[in-house]
């Protein structure tokens, strides 16, 4: 399988996801933002940072670089792109996936384990994963996630809700919301389940010495759905 | 026409004025002025402190680069070596916490990318006034939200910290950022200009107004017009950084760079005088190439900006184009400004004018040196404290209000606000001994604390002076890391006062001692002196930052309780000094007396004896006891491991307070299974270590029969929510 991770100036996770996708079995590719062209991939990450320093809003420069059209263009013909962290908010600035993120709601950055409950399983990512609820680790200012209500309605109705935030018996309610996401939505899909743009970090969980090893599943499950 | 009133107003001394005059042989001009304001002030010459640095022990067989350079380095074996440094950035911190706190964790981060490191962790030491003070809450967010705002943007994690409150800093916060980088023994770049005629090479950022005279105003005390001083405080772009970060190491992978040197304190006048002066060169320098973000600035001012995110680099002849195309690529400026010469001065050129022309000499090695009067401080008479006024304590009580005191409740808060992970290392992160992380696809770790005990250096501070170096030694030993090396920033009031430079002088006879018996050398730091408002001094505050190795990191431990039936032993002997414990302070309010003893003696063969139960495998968690004492330590234990503990009666001290609280040094508290326990006892005995059974973990509570039975979750919640609750309300 061939991933790519696309770097920007500014993103800071590029080597942590190219770590974790060689990890569990992906030929990985890094690709600069003033590139073109993407290479042959089965998946496209745009990984987490403060891409060009966040200036204007984060993830919104990056939605207009070089490489960002193959990216759509890769994704609209279905191939699977999975944006983490900072990722997602250029997938939210590219409007491949609906809605904003918002300032936490404490105004803080949060660096911290946290759980989410897998909602969606009828997707690539999430297809026959073995636990339904994750402990992964967020790192962000901006995961506030917020929609109209008419955006919101259509998420629901088309299943795109990926993750919610919730406590570790998969009990989703205000009190395990980190920042004040709109119905504690962690990450969100596209109608047709190819892009995934997510707020936690699967790549920092990828061995029990780390904060924890749940990364692990996401990745490997991943792999076994792409085989 | 520069006068005896410009150069005092440039935080000169009259003398220092004549003495420049005699130098020069004329009066300086109005750039040349900036030049000996900017070299001569006391955070670029040390003038007042050198005399005692030199006396440090700096070498060791692990010490690759010892103080002088952009930051020290160790081997950490293999072709591994590790680059660290602590600084301070108090001043600014105060005027600005925000940008303060920033641009200091930017600046100390450049001091180790510059010797061709990539920064792996972040740690810092942070000193507000008491909780009660006005200014302290602002100062808090700020402060912590700048770190965080650089910090996290560059992705580097932050392991660790320290945080204190004292009535002492309610006029002068510290703020101390050390940052621990990774670089291959045989590419280690140097600050040690070389050749004749190679092109010096700006690059990185632009050249504006803020930070001028930043130095100087850290040479110098705090008055009411505070306020004014905010232009002198540097702006931070941590993007920019990240890009130079990046571009730094890409152009160091081949051999075009000679010697580089970031622009800190004294921006372009002390990185190109001291390159120049450390190759014993000449460097002319042409101004106008300097790329600016201002109009019609003066040369005094390009001279003196300490704007942030630049570097100025000797580069070989013909590597030009090549370096340039990689400043392009990160979109960082890039400019040729001038040359090295055999001339030994430094020549600046405006407009094709010849604007300053002074000897290196006389900016760096004839900077004056003062052997500063000082005054011894007397080791304070022990407290007799009437045992009636235990009397009506309970222990209970008397742990949850320690649990919640500012100075050691959870500062989950503020290390939150950290990335902590960035980098997909971190396997200790903040709340522990010491932070933790992994030396990148090597079975190697690296641990890392900072420390200060500002409390006990006031009261007597050649034993704090010592007893910080301990600590800082006993918090790596914790998670089974062999202590190699430390750095070290000594925050103090001003050195004019012979009270404060006697506090400076005798803090150091202190590390000094202890570095030498634990062979725990320094390899860099820096020194602030004048934290000092309207007369009133801070309390001497060393923070000492030790980097140590785990060979195998798999052998970590931590200071969570892992399992019930499991026996803790406490090492070490209590005796139960409480003079200047928290308990004294916050329970009896106590504030007189010595600080606990410091035997070097036991300290190293203690620490070295934990050390090796946990290479056998015998210890699940260890914790140094430290502020608060052995209950205090041992409730960390239980709430991190979510675990309990019978404890057993003392047997050796008849009064309980004195023995939970007391704070004696070289003390640490360790969990072994009950099977490895005579092997461990065995071990510790034939290194004729002191050590008591402390108790046996169990499921739930701290109890000790007949005078404390607690959840742990009452314990958990006094001592986390203190910090939300005080930052809230």
């Amino acid at each position: 399988m061939n991933s790519s991770v696309v770097i920007f100036p500014g993103s800071n996770c590029d080597r942590d996801m190219a770590v974790a996708l060689k990890k569990f079995g992906f030929k990985n590719n890094m690709v600069w933002h003033d590139d073109i062209d993407l290479p042959k991939s089965d998946l496209v990450v745009l990984p987490g940072g403060f891409s060009y320093g966040d200036h204007l809003r984060s993830g919104s420069i990056a939605s207009k670089s070089k490489i960002i059209q193959s990216v759509i263009k890769f994704a609209k013909s279905g191939g699977l792109l999975l944006g983490i962290c900072n990722g997602f908010q250029i997938l939210t600035e590219t409007e491949l996936l609906p809605g904003v993120l918002l300032r936490n709601k404490f105004s803080e950055f949060i660096c911290k384990n946290v759980f989410v409950k897998i909602n969606n399983t009828e997707n690539n990512y999430f297809k026959k994963i073995k636990k339904n609820v994750l402990e992964l680790h967020i790192a962000h200012n901006e995961g506030n996630y917020f929609c109209s209500n008419i955006q919101m309605k259509e998420i629901v109705d088309n299943n795109q809700i990926a993750l919610s935030y919730c406590d570790k018996n998969g009990e989703i309610n205000e009190k395990s919301n980190p920042n004040g996401s709109s119905k504690n939505i962690a990450a969100i899909l596209n109608k047709e389940k190819n892009i995934l743009g997510m707020m936690p970090h699967p790549e920092r969980m990828i061995d029990k010495y780390l904060s924890g090893d749940d990364g692990v599943i996401f990745f490997e499950n991943l792999l076994n759905n792409l085989k | 026409m520069v006068n005896e009133k410009i150069a005092v107003d440039h935080g000169l001394k009259k003398t220092e004025f004549k003495e420049i005059c005699k130098l020069l042989k004329r009066v300086p001009n109005i750039t040349e002025l900036g030049l000996f304001s900017a070299m001569w002030n006391e955070h670029c010459s040390y003038k007042s402190s050198k005399i005692h640095l030199k006396k440090l022990p700096t070498s060791g067989k692990k010490v690759i680069q010892g103080p002088g350079e952009n930051a020290g380095v160790i081997d950490i074996e293999d072709d591994d070596a590790i680059v660290f440094k602590i600084e301070s950035h108090n001043h600014p911190s105060f005027i600005e916490p925000y940008q303060g706190a920033a641009t200091g964790v930017g600046g100390i981060m450049r001091d180790v990318f510059t010797m061709g490191a990539r920064p792996i962790a972040n740690l810092n030491s942070i000193h507000f006034g008491s909780t009660q003070h006005k200014k302290t809450k602002n100062l808090l967010r700020g402060v912590v939200r700048g770190i965080g705002g650089y910090g996290n943007c560059m992705g580097i994690p932050t392991i660790g910290g320290q945080t204190c409150f004292d009535e002492s800093y309610n006029g002068n916060i510290l703020v101390n950022a050390m940052t621990v980088g990774l670089v291959k023994k045989n590419k280690i770049f140097y600050s040690k200009a070389s050749g004749i005629n190679k092109p010096v090479i700006y690059v990185g950022s632009k050249t504006g107004r803020d930070g001028i005279h930043g130095a100087s105003m850290a040479s110098a005390v705090f008055d009411d017009q505070i306020e004014e001083k905010k232009p002198t405080v540097q702006v931070g772009d941590p993007f920019t950084e990240k890009l130079l970060l990046e571009a730094c190491l890409e152009l160091m992978a081949d051999d075009s760079i000679i010697s580089i040197q970031d622009m800190g304190a004294a921006g372009l006048t002390s990185s190109s005088v001291e390159m120049a002066s450390k190759g014993k060169l000449g460097i002319e320098l042409y101004l106008d190439k300097v790329p600016c973000r201002e109009s019609n600035m003066t040369p005094y001012e390009i001279m003196l900006s300490e704007s942030q995110e630049r570097m100025l680099i000797i580069l070989e002849n013909g590597k030009e184009d090549k370096a340039k195309k990689i400043f392009d690529k990160w979109h960082l400026d890039f400019a040729i400004i001038g040359k090295t010469t055999k001339s030994n001065k430094i020549e600046i050129f405006f407009n094709k004018n010849k604007v300053a022309d002074v000897p290196i000499e006389f900016l760096s090695d004839k900077a004056p040196e003062y052997d500063r009067k000082w005054k011894k401080t007397k080791l304070p008479i022990k407290n007799k404290l009437n045992k009636n006024i235990y009397k009506n304590l309970k222990i209970e009580d008397v742990l949850i209000k320690i649990l919640a005191s500012p100075n050691i409740c959870s500062k989950e808060w503020i290390w939150q606000q950290y990335d902590h992970t960035v980098m997909g290392d971190t396997i200790q992160k903040p709340g522990g001994d010491a932070g933790v992380v992994r030396i990148h696809g090597t079975n190697k770790a690296i641990a890392t604390t900072v420390d200060s005990s500002a409390g006990y250096c006031f009261a007597h501070p050649l034993t704090g002076g010592k007893q910080v170096v301990c600590e800082s030694w006993r918090n790596l030993v914790s998670v089974g890391a062999k202590p190699i090396a430390i750095t070290n920033c000594l925050n103090f009031g001003n050195p004019e006062k012979e009270n404060n430079m006697g506090e400076f002088v005798e803090c150091l006879g202190g590390i000094s001692e202890a570095c030498k018996f634990l062979d725990y050398p320094i390899v860099s730091g820096n020194v602030s002196f004048y934290n000092e408002t309207k007369d009133k001094g801070i309390k001497p505050t060393p923070s000492i930052g030790g980097v140590g190795l785990l060979k195998d990191y798999k052998k970590m431990v931590s200071i969570s309780l892992k399992k019930a039936e499991n026996i803790v032993l406490l090492i070490g002997k209590t005796e139960g000094h409480v003079d200047q414990s928290v308990f004294a302070k916050e329970i009896l309010n106590q504030k007189k007396g010595p600080p606990p003893e410091i035997n070097l003696f036991n300290e190293k063969n203690n620490g070295e004896t934990v050390l090796k139960l946990i290479n056998e495998g015998y210890v699940k968690s260890a914790h140094d006891v430290s502020v608060g004492g052995a209950l205090i330590a041992i409730t960390k234990m239980c709430i991190t491991g979510n675990m309990g503990i019978n404890i057993n009666k003392p047997k050796s001290l008849v009064n309980f307070f004195e023995y939970f609280f007391g704070e004696d040094q070289g003390r640490y508290l360790i969990e072994i299974e009950k099977k490895d326990i005579e092997k461990a006892k065995s071990i510790l005995e034939k290194n004729s270590v002191y050590f008591s059974e402390f108790g046996i973990t169990q499921e739930k509570n701290i109890v000790l029969k007949d005078s404390l039975n607690v959840t742990i979750e009452k314990l958990d919640k006094a001592n986390k929510l203190w910090l939300t609750k005080y930052m809230d309300s």
